[in-house]
């Protein structure tokens, strides 16, 4: 019994370490292929808006929501200590650095990612992407790289609209419902930001744009060959980039710091 | 070039053998495609007739032997070359694999808009002629979801046609079509063969409407190929393995394209 748990173990890390492998091919043959012409812009602008565009009303309100209810909690802990004037900084803050890339990076995930996945795997189950093959055209180039690189540049302009809205948000809570003076929440918060802020920010953004895009698509090029594969390989695709966004920003972050 | 490639085989494959999942599926392939007809490989539903045919284009690679088209060992190919090879081919597959974001005139000018530099009019021209050739005039409109099997089919048709290839693969192109359907599938295939003078790689258990349509007959069975000859002759084969197929063709189609219509069983 214990030989056979043993020999499990050994059988899920040896799976493991060979489907960390093969993920990372992926991303580099997509790389390769991103750079080689012919480049395809028209994709790219219509994985931009599919990604971008699409995912901007979910993105619209859940940074509205954070920043409000961060406005909310950060005024009554605050109040405590007579300090109400720094809500500005203390909401500003939180989102620029954390809030902002990660909630904007699962928004997309939950919105774009899982489409990306399911569209991709659907090609991969009716034989869209051998026909590709078939007629010399790349696959990695025509279907994942333009998803890829939409992605990475989409990533910062939705944080930074995250990052706009959900400081607003604070705004409307804090001076307009709590009674903060509104020069106090402004100057707090241009006082304590600092451009390493938002550059760390962006940065993340890029980061959780690559892994997104990465593990939504990998998952949906190796669906297997049928309707339950297709819908283990979304989920699987959510809950990876899920994970993988917050233990990476956790790592961007410790080394920003 | 052509006259003196004329007598030899376009595509040979020597000693194939692929295991998939653990599953040995080709034992040893050794076949021999001649040049501008129409050869078809029967065999068992799941006994690897498709992954035959992806070896040919090198879609699948094989574990030992070699695939040669025009005497080039496809299998040991860069992916550069190997899309140089793929100009020759089309293929047609089981589901016609039609890109569902395209309609159908996108989807037939795909190839042509991907791998040419032709102006605009000249390939809306050259699609029209396509579509017309299948007997699709006034579809090209029309999104994938919106078409019945067999229209599916003829618009695979002429998105493999279009660049005017040497070689054609049709992967089981009746699977799931009526019989009457079927036939008027099979008779454009034979058409534009005729037409245009590819060289068809069919694989199929459509017996015994294939004999009529097929200048040679293969059989695969258990991984190799048992038996290869000229259509008429195939048919009066000594092979007792073939010939139980053969014979009880009618009522082997009715068990074999039940199986075939499950999900996951592909052959």
């Amino acid at each position: 019994m214990v030989a056979s748990a043993v020999a499990g173990f050994g059988r899920d890390t040896l799976w493991l370490v060979g489907e960390m492998g093969r993920m990372m091919v992926f991303l580099i043959s997509t790389v390769a292929w991103m750079v080689r012409p012919p480049f395809r812009f028209l994709q790219v602008l219509k994985q931009i808006h599919f990604i971008g565009v699409k995912s901007l009303f979910v993105i619209v309100l859940t940074g509205a929501f954070t920043g409000m209810v961060l406005g909310l909690q950060g005024y009554y802990s605050l109040r405590k200590f007579g300090a109400e004037g720094w809500l500005g900084s203390a909401v500003a803050l939180s989102i620029i650095r954390e809030l902002g890339p990660v909630l904007s990076a699962l928004m997309v995930t939950g919105r774009a990612g899982s489409a990306m996945t399911a569209e991709i795997g659907i090609m991969r189950i009716t034989e869209q992407i051998d026909a590709l093959d078939t007629m010399a055209v790349n696959p990695m180039q025509y279907l994942i790289a333009p998803k890829v690189l939409a992605s990475v540049l989409i990533m910062p302009m939705l944080c930074s609209i995250f990052d706009l809205i959900g400081i607003y948000g604070g705004y409307l809570v804090g001076v307009e419902l709590l009674g903060v003076s509104s020069g106090a929440y402004t100057s707090s918060l241009e006082s304590s930001v600092e451009w390493k802020d938002v550059y760390g920010g962006f940065l993340k953004a890029i980061s959780f744009g690559v892994i997104v895009s990465w593990v939504c698509t990998y998952k949906g090029y190796n669906t297997t060959m049928s309707a339950e594969g297709l819908g283990t390989a979304t989920t699987e695709a959510v809950v990876l980039s899920s994970v993988l966004i917050l233990i990476w920003d956790y790592f961007v972050t410790s080394v920003l710091m | 070039m052509k006259s003196k490639q004329g007598s030899k085989p376009v595509i040979r494959l020597v000693g194939v053998e692929k295991t998939l999942g653990g599953q040995p599926v080709l034992q040893g392939v050794n076949l021999e495609i001649p040049r501008g007809k129409i050869t078809t490989v029967i065999g068992k539903s799941g006994g690897g007739k498709s992954v035959l045919l992806k070896h040919m284009i090198g879609l699948l690679k094989p574990d030992r032997g070699q695939v040669l088209v025009d005497e080039i060992d496809i299998a040991r190919l860069g992916s550069r070359e190997l899309n140089e090879v793929r100009k020759k081919f089309a293929m047609l597959f089981q589901s016609a694999a039609l890109f569902d974001s395209l309609n159908v005139f996108e989807n037939v000018a795909f190839p042509l808009r991907e791998k040419t530099i032709m102006k605009e009019a000249e390939i809306e021209r050259k699609v029209l002629e396509m579509l017309e050739a299948v007997g699709l005039t006034g579809m090209g409109h029309k999104f994938p979801a919106e078409l019945s099997g067999g229209m599916r089919k003829r618009a695979g048709l002429a998105r493999a046609l279009v660049m005017g290839p040497e070689i054609i693969l049709f992967d089981e192109p009746t699977t799931g079509l009526d019989p009457l359907l079927a036939r008027t599938i099979h008779d454009l295939i034979v058409e534009t063969q005729r037409k245009f003078g590819f060289t068809a790689v069919m694989v199929s258990h459509e017996i015994p409407e294939i004999f009529g349509i097929s200048d040679y007959v293969a059989m695969l069975l258990d991984g190799v190929i048992v038996e290869m000859a000229p259509s008429e002759e195939f048919q009066r084969t000594r092979h007792p393995a073939v010939r139980e197929f053969i014979n009880v063709g009618p009522r082997t189609e009715v068990v074999t394209s039940g199986e075939s219509r499950r999900p996951g069983t592909h052959a």
